[in-house]
């Protein structure tokens, strides 16, 4: 059976197609799900994709948080339901309070659109479990507001948690330090690209899995995210483990 | 005279001491090209202003608080102070009444 998994469409989302697009590439029946509508259509999963909802007016992703559609995430996330936010969808679901921390101004104010690369903190999550080691994937940022924060006693309890999902790296496959503008460009805290909420079920992250999911694009690492989140989809949808598509 | 009365708050957002404040950087950086010294700790935030009808102050105060903390200020990296401009008399409406209140009662 093919699993089905929801992309949400805010007034300004942009990256919504593309992520119907790659989400479809790893064998999902990806639908559009539409802001005003509070019907998540039966979707085992939820994607928030990239873009600037809502004009990313007043602060990224908070008056998108209001909107009727996101009711029904916090409802589907709070009963355990897998939700993924990709770079502004990671914002939103910040300003949702659905994972922890906030994403600030870049700290060299501008809008960065080039590839980093992350490591995966964790191999375990419905987000990273197709990937076969912690082997740094390469995938494109863009965005302004992308700098992890979170105060130091947070930082502290999420890595406790393991609540941290991925972490900008160097070139080498290093974890890039706090003031490595090359590879931790936005400035995000202790290098944090993305996290998930205790529960394990809602994470994101600012880098673009679906800008990287064919090698025409110049990497398909992103892919092997994707498919992480559609296997656990089509896992909870039929209660038995499966593997979903071929690479 | 009895009824909702009508109040103008502005409320202000700063960022919280100790978040990095990159626009506020940028415009300390830029004074030394104004030949102005002695200026420093710049923070860059957003003023929002707007008119709340109730029927006391205490209760327009509560709706902005909450306006605040929900919406207009991200408590995990903003600080936001609420600010009373004036009340707005009668029924007047209008810009122009709202901007004469707001100023005569800074």
């Amino acid at each position: 059976m093919t699993v089905r998994v929801g992309v949400v469409v805010f007034p300004g989302s942009n990256c919504d197609a593309d992520t119907i697009h790659a989400l479809r590439l790893v064998g999902a029946e990806a639908v559009p799900l539409w802001h005003e509508s509070v019907d998540l259509g039966g979707c085992a999963a939820v994607v928030l994709p990239g873009g600037f909802a809502y004009g990313d007016y007043l602060r990224a992703g908070v008056i998108a948080r209001f909107s009727p559609v996101m009711r029904s995430v916090a409802a589907f996330a709070a009963g355990g339901g897998l939700v993924l936010g990709i770079c502004n969808g990671f914002q939103v679901l910040a300003e949702a309070g659905l994972v922890p921390g906030a994403l600030l101004r870049n700290r060299g104010l501008r809008f960065l659109g080039r590839d980093v690369q992350i490591i995966p903190e964790r191999l375990d999550t419905p987000f990273t479990r197709a990937l076969p080691d912690r082997r740094p994937l390469r995938l494109p940022i863009a965005h302004g507001e992308g700098a992890y924060f979170a105060d130091e006693a947070a930082l502290d309890e999420l890595e406790a948690a393991g609540a941290v999902l991925f972490r900008y790296a160097d070139a080498g496959g290093a974890v890039a330090t706090a003031d490595d503008e090359e590879a931790n460009p936005n400035g995000s805290l202790r290098a944090i690209a993305g996290v998930i909420a205790p529960g394990g079920t809602v994470g994101g992250l600012m880098p673009h899995p679906e800008r990287a999911s064919e090698a025409v694009l110049g990497s398909d690492d992103g892919r092997l995210i994707l498919r992480s989140l559609v296997e656990a989809a089509a896992e909870r949808a039929v209660g038995t483990p499966v593997v979903v598509g071929a690479r | 005279m009895n009824g909702p009365q009508r109040f103008r708050f502005a409320v202000n957002v700063l960022p919280r001491p100790g978040i990095l404040d990159p626009q506020g950087r940028a415009v300390e950086g830029s004074l030394v090209h104004l030949g102005l010294a002695g200026v420093s700790d710049v923070r860059v935030g957003r003023r929002i202003e707007c008119t709340v009808e109730a029927a006391t102050e205490a209760e327009a105060r509560r709706t902005v608080e909450r306006l605040a903390a929900e919406l207009l200020a991200n408590p995990l990296i903003e600080a936001h102070a609420i600010e009373l401009l004036g009340a707005i008399a009668g029924a007047a409406t209008g810009a122009a009444a709202i901007a004469a209140e707001g100023e005569s009662s800074r």
